[in-house]
């Protein structure tokens, strides 16, 4: 703030009190004593024959306008008000926060570090840590993977063996830390709404579920052409590419064959945000503990 | 003491009141039109581009503001769940300010890249999809409606009338996003949402 502009701020400040203070007492009537000195005067304003008294203001409501005054002058002193002037405690609101988050690190650092130091697959099995992640997990993943984990419709369920990018402990470090994008592109203009058809009745004939052979025979070989890359030539998936295992039965973007169609038709492009740029290392490391954790229980 | 003359004259006393209670605003509000730290944009401030600026338009007709603030306060506990406190210098081109008074949701002040795309539009055709226990009303209706962007150069150019640094190019452009009619008001409202409180990080 410009010298200017301080003053500006000091002397209304300080101009406000002291006209409050000299208001105070300029239009005082008389001594406050708390007993009755004489006749009581009137202020000579007459309604309808009813004279209006001229009292002075209570003794403890006069002390209570002065007890304001006092501490608006010690508070000015203390903490910032009078423009550049911060008060003699150097209090400010950032500062506060800082002083929050410091003594919070000083008390749960220590914990975070401890638990930094152990492998993901030991902290797996250590209560404690298992909590600290639950709560992470519950603050900054369960809007989308569910609080328990087991995902939501084009949100991927974490608590089962299945896994799209890969479920070793690394590699779920990677995928809270970096964040995950999915590309699956738009094959409908590509290979047209029978194709679409015929490559659904061949995924689905990897899982084992109900489809008409000839038209999976047809959809085999536009499979081979445009869908292996990704998905590789046996459909079971590239964990490298995030592509999944179409053979497992277990469907993202749900499995009925109108979803399926729909997914070939128009592609999906899943995104999981990443996180390393909002949580620490550490945090990351009880998440990915928390969720490693999941899929090893006994399903 | 002749207060007399101020009680049967309303007009002045009106006056007079007005004199006592302006130096609170005085000494409170006016220093922050000339300090630097409320006018100067932070590094890397642009003006909205023109869907999120209809996005934005569109957050304020659906009364966003009345559940979820964009203020986050300098609280550990605030910033441990939402992220850096917000600074005067992030809103420097916000005419209106969107801070909001009541959360009765979250904080959206650094919702940006939180979470995905599809996780926004499906929370706002029903939040119940992805928040089972969420009582926010559902916005269908934003995934019909087209923004047709017909008054964006209009909105543009009154954001430049009090200091939004947009160019010519800039308002001339305007329309071009929402040719062909493509532009839902999901998709605004999303791209609005995915660009809040990304210019300042804090690993917590």
């Amino acid at each position: 703030m410009s010298t200017f502009w301080s003053l500006w701020i000091i002397v209304i400040v300080v101009g406000s009190i002291g006209g409050c203070t000299w208001l105070l007492f300029a239009t005082r009537k008389m001594k406050v004593t708390g007993e009755d000195v004489g006749e009581t005067p009137t202020t000579g304003h007459i309604y309808d024959g009813i004279e209006e008294y001229d009292n002075p203001l209570p003794a403890w409501w006069f002390k209570m306008f002065i007890a304001t005054v006092i501490f608006a002058v010690i508070y000015l002193i203390l903490f910032p008000g009078l423009g550049n002037f911060g008060g003699l405690l150097g209090w400010t609101s950032t500062g506060k926060w800082q002083e929050e988050v410091d003594a919070a690190e000083a008390k749960y650092g220590v914990i975070y570090d401890q638990f930094a130091k152990m492998p993901i697959e030991e902290l797996a099995g250590t209560p404690e840590a298992l909590k600290m992640g639950r709560r992470l997990f519950a603050n900054n993943c369960a809007v989308c993977h569910g609080s328990d984990g087991r995902g939501a419709y084009g949100f991927p369920n974490l608590s089962d063996d299945d896994w799209l990018y890969g479920g070793t402990p690394a590699k779920i470090v990677e995928t809270i830390t970096l964040g995950r994008a999915a590309a699956m592109p738009t094959w409908g203009s590509v290979i047209g709404e029978e194709g679409v058809n015929n490559v659904t009745n061949y995924v689905f004939s990897l899982s084992g579920r109900d489809h008409n052979e000839a038209a999976a025979k047809k959809g085999e070989k536009i499979f081979a052409t445009y869908c292996t890359a990704c998905h590789g030539p046996d459909g079971k998936g590239i964990q490298a590419l995030g592509a999944p295992n179409l053979t497992d039965n277990i469907w993202l973007y749900g499995g009925s064959p109108e979803l399926v169609k729909h997914t070939i038709r128009s592609g999906r492009n899943g995104v999981m945000p990443a996180q390393g740029d909002k949580l620490k290392a550490s945090k990351i490391h009880l998440l990915a503990a928390y969720v490693y954790s999941l899929s090893q229980r006994p399903q | 003491m002749k207060h007399d003359i101020i009680e049967k004259n309303i007009g002045l006393m009106i006056l007079l009141i007005l004199v006592a209670i302006s130096f609170g605003g005085l000494a409170q509000i006016v220093p922050l039109f000339f300090s630097t730290e409320t006018t100067q944009p932070i590094d890397g401030l642009k003006p909205y581009p023109p869907v999120a600026l209809e996005g934005r338009d569109i957050y304020i007709r659906e009364g966003c503001t009345v559940c979820h603030t964009q203020m986050i306060r300098p609280f550990r506990a605030e910033t441990e769940r939402y992220g850096h406190y917000s600074v005067a210098s992030e809103g420097v081109y916000e005419h209106p300010f969107l801070w909001g008074s009541k959360r009765t949701g979250p904080d959206l002040a650094r919702v940006g890249k939180r979470y995905s795309d599809d996780w926004h539009r499906a929370h706002l055709y029903n939040p119940r999809d992805v928040v089972p226990e969420s009582n926010m009303p559902a916005f269908p209706w934003l995934f019909e409606n087209v923004v047709t962007g017909e008054h964006t150069a209009d909105k543009m150019r009154a954001l430049r009338a009090v200091g939004v640094p947009y160019t010519d190019e800039d308002i001339a452009n305007a329309a071009k996003p929402f040719e062909g009619g493509k532009v839902k008001e999901v998709d605004a409202l999303v791209t609005y949402l995915q660009q809040l409180g990304l210019l300042l990080k804090q690993n917590r």
